[in-house]
């Protein structure tokens, strides 16, 4: 072998510190995503009890859905539960901020909005939260994506994001699929 | 025929047993996905056989081959006996028993839960018990390997340890490090309420405790495959190991950068925060880097091979290789696999972008890329490899290797590839069907089906892998196997203590599971949310 040990070791370094610096990179890219464009995960400490939160509160049957507070806030409630989503169907305005806030009384489940990039877990236990700004108008698709039992298949609903100029809130500031 | 080989056949056997059945599962459940119509299916059905397929692949096949290949390795790359090998038996038998233990709950149709869990789903509680067992068989491997290393260093004082069985005893450290979390799991929370004695469970903890062990536990997977790149690979090759020195800094760094990092796998959980999930999102990057180290110092290797055999130029040397042997086949289809596969795991880890990706296809398709392809095909390989030596007879074909190998690599990218694409366009995972009628999943069924075909390929590899073993009874006797273990370019004379041992790298590892699970794991005991009732998924109705 004619290559030295001294060689070896010093193309071992060098390529050891490309490696540092291309992991460095991506770090960097992390960090600059997270801070000017907002792109973080959807963490959301804020403890619920499962066994109680569809007897009183925020996700008792009648506050689910979307709703408009008397600032312009547009969030909607949804509950998911084997193998349901409350409601089925959910109304959001297009190119604006929404919040999506999450509760399940039973299992894990979790959702992924198609062709967008919401998505989060529901833990029992936890009120999950996503902010998104829908760009698109349409129905979309919002699956369960976590398993949560034998009828976990058939658990989906629907996103009909709607123009500004058709999403009317009523009286109390609620809109639904079924007002339409 | 030594114990250490017995053994080592023994539990390649229970392993490979294990492989074929979950595969002919896995394509099955392709094609219950896709939108041609499919026999059997019913919840149950499925999602038994995707709890059988998980359990199989990520439990058996690897643990089973784990142990059987230090076993190995111990014997030869040592030069000595096995300590204790009634010891070794006991763990054999242990893990068999609760393989089979939960095996028959699983296809009893009682433990529908998937091998990760996902409590409050309960189980029969003798699925997570059999569980329990086969890691009980693992520790015994486990105190087998620190025991065989310390006997030899005994009896070598001063002098380096056997890379092959330093990094086997890496594997064995840190996969103690990794059942902790899974074990405080299934013994304080979910065998528990299994047995009834607990009606709730704080689900954040759960999940919490088993994210410990859910990427550490691939690292476990993976490192026979890295012991044959390093050790065997060089040498199969016609050359030399390029740096001892770099494959001893490579284990120790999997041990330490394996372990802090499993909240990547809760980026989408609403009770961990932002400031851990980032603190282990930077931890998982540089666990990129002994990856990284690998693959230059594998290059350089076969380079050195490469030009031995007389190849010349910038990129001659790749054609000079001996292609031929299928350990340097593997071991190329392998580089390309993981390729593919850890650029998806950097979109995968990549903090925010993780929601872009979570729970589709995608996240399969990554796995299976790095584990199914770069880690498996490394387990066929090694078992041609040491198939001579563990049975005294050759191999009657080598083409039917290369065939075999080259299936696997096919069929992997034809099912990963439209699986990439699909996880992009929103395909969920853990589904049994889908509704092929809605528009958006329509256009998704072409690409399933290429799929599928990819999974066929897959099973049609797999069963030949297995008839290729069983072809080595009908080959002619091989009395002197050919020296497996490659010599380093510059053999280490002494190493430092701290790359011939591993006492330093536990405290590291100590100090950094402080950091990165000690608050997310004691703000649960902090902040006591509200448990989730308990979801018995073995009563029949």
């Amino acid at each position: 072998m004619a290559i030295g040990e001294e060689a070896i070791v010093r193309s071992e370094l060098r390529w050891a510190a490309v490696s540092i610096g291309v992991v460095s990179l991506i770090m960097l890219a992390l960090i600059y995503a997270g801070i000017v464009h907002h792109i973080n995960p959807p963490s959301n400490i804020e403890p619920i009890d499962p066994k109680t939160l569809h007897l009183s509160g925020e996700f008792t049957e009648a506050n689910l859905g979307t709703r408009v507070s008397a600032e312009g806030q547009v969030t909607s409630r949804i509950v998911a539960t084997q193998f349901t989503f409350q409601p089925r169907c959910i109304v959001l305005p297009a190119n604006q901020r929404v919040t999506l806030r999450f509760a399940t009384p039973d299992v894990i489940h979790g959702i992924l909005v198609t062709g967008t990039n919401v998505n989060t877990m529901i833990v029992p236990g936890y009120v999950s939260q996503v902010h998104t700004v829908f760009t698109r108008t349409g129905e979309l698709l919002m699956p369960c994506h976590e398993y949560c039992g034998l009828g976990h298949s058939e658990m989906f609903a629907t996103l009909r994001v709607v123009p500004a100029s058709e999403f009317k809130p009523d009286a109390q500031g609620r809109v639904s699929c079924d007002a339409r | 025929m030594t114990h250490a080989r017995r053994l080592a056949l023994a539990h390649f056997w229970i392993g490979f047993i294990a492989f074929a059945i979950a595969l002919v599962l896995g394509v099955w459940q392709m094609w219950v996905r896709s939108p041609l119509p499919a026999p059997f299916l019913t919840a149950s059905t499925y999602f038994s056989s995707v709890t059988a397929h998980g359990t199989a692949m990520a439990y058996v096949l690897t643990t089973f081959t784990v142990m059987g290949f230090g076993y190995y390795v111990a014997e030869t790359a040592l030069a000595r006996a096995l300590p204790a090998p009634r010891w070794a038996w006991t763990g054999f038998w242990l893990a068999l028993a609760g393989t089979l233990m939960a095996v028959v709950t699983i296809f009893s149709g009682r433990a529908a839960v998937l091998f990760t869990f996902y409590p409050p789903l309960i189980a029969s509680v003798f699925y997570y018990i059999g569980l329990v067992l086969v890691v009980a068989g693992s520790w015994i491997w486990c105190v087998l390997m620190i025991v065989a290393m310390g006997q030899w260093k005994g009896a070598n004082p001063g002098r380096p340890v056997p890379l092959a069985m330093f990094a086997t005893v890496a594997n064995a450290v840190m996969w103690l490090w990794t059942t902790v979390g899974v074990t405080l799991e299934l013994l304080f929370q979910v065998i528990p309420a299994a047995l009834g004695l607990k009606a709730q469970i704080d689900v954040g903890l759960s999940r919490t405790l088993f994210s410990w062990t859910l990427h550490a536990v691939v690292y476990f997977w993976l490192i026979p495959s890295y012991i044959a790149f390093y050790t065997m690979v060089p040498q199969a090759a016609g050359g030399r190991l390029y740096s001892d020195t770099m494959g001893r800094l490579t284990f120790v760094l999997f041990l330490i950068y394996s372990l802090p990092v499993g909240l990547h796998h809760l980026l989408m959980d609403p009770h961990q925060s932002n400031a851990f999930k980032f603190l282990q999102v930077a931890l998982t990057a540089l666990v990129s880097v002994p990856t990284l180290l690998t693959v230059f110092t594998i290059g350089a290797s076969l380079e050195i091979a490469g030009r031995l055999r007389g190849g010349r130029g910038l990129f001659g040397w790749i054609g000079a290789l001996p292609w031929e042997r299928p350990l340097v086949l593997a071991t190329g289809l392998a580089f390309l696999m993981l390729a593919f596969g850890g650029f998806g795991g950097l979109v995968n880890m990549s903090y925010g972008m993780n929601a872009m990706v979570h729970n589709t296809s995608w996240v399969t398709a990554h796995f299976h890329l790095i584990f199914g392809g770069t880690v498996v095909i490394m387990y066929f390989a090694i078992a041609y490899t040491l198939w001579p030596s563990l049975t005294g007879r050759a191999a009657p074909s080598l083409a039917a290797q290369r065939l075999q190998l080259w299936l696997w690599f096919i069929g992997m990218l034809v099912m990963t590839l439209p699986w990439h694409y699909l996880g992009l366009l929103g395909q969920w995972r853990r589904v049994a069907t889908f509704n092929y009628a809605d528009p958006i999943i329509a256009a998704w069924g072409p690409w399933v089906i290429v799929s599928l075909v990819g999974g066929l390929i897959l099973l049609v590899s797999g069963l030949l892998f297995v008839r290729n073993l069983l072809q080595f009874a009908i080959g002619r006797a091989s009395h002197v196997p050919a020296e497996v273990y490659a010599t380093a370019v510059h053999p280490p004379l002494r190493v430092p203590a701290a790359l011939n041992g591993f006492r330093l790298w536990n405290v590291l590892v100590l100090v950094l599971m402080l950091l990165a699970y000690g608050y997310p794991l004691a703000q649960f005991f902090i902040i006591d949310p509200p448990g989730a009732l308990v979801h018995r998924v073995d009563q029949r109705r």
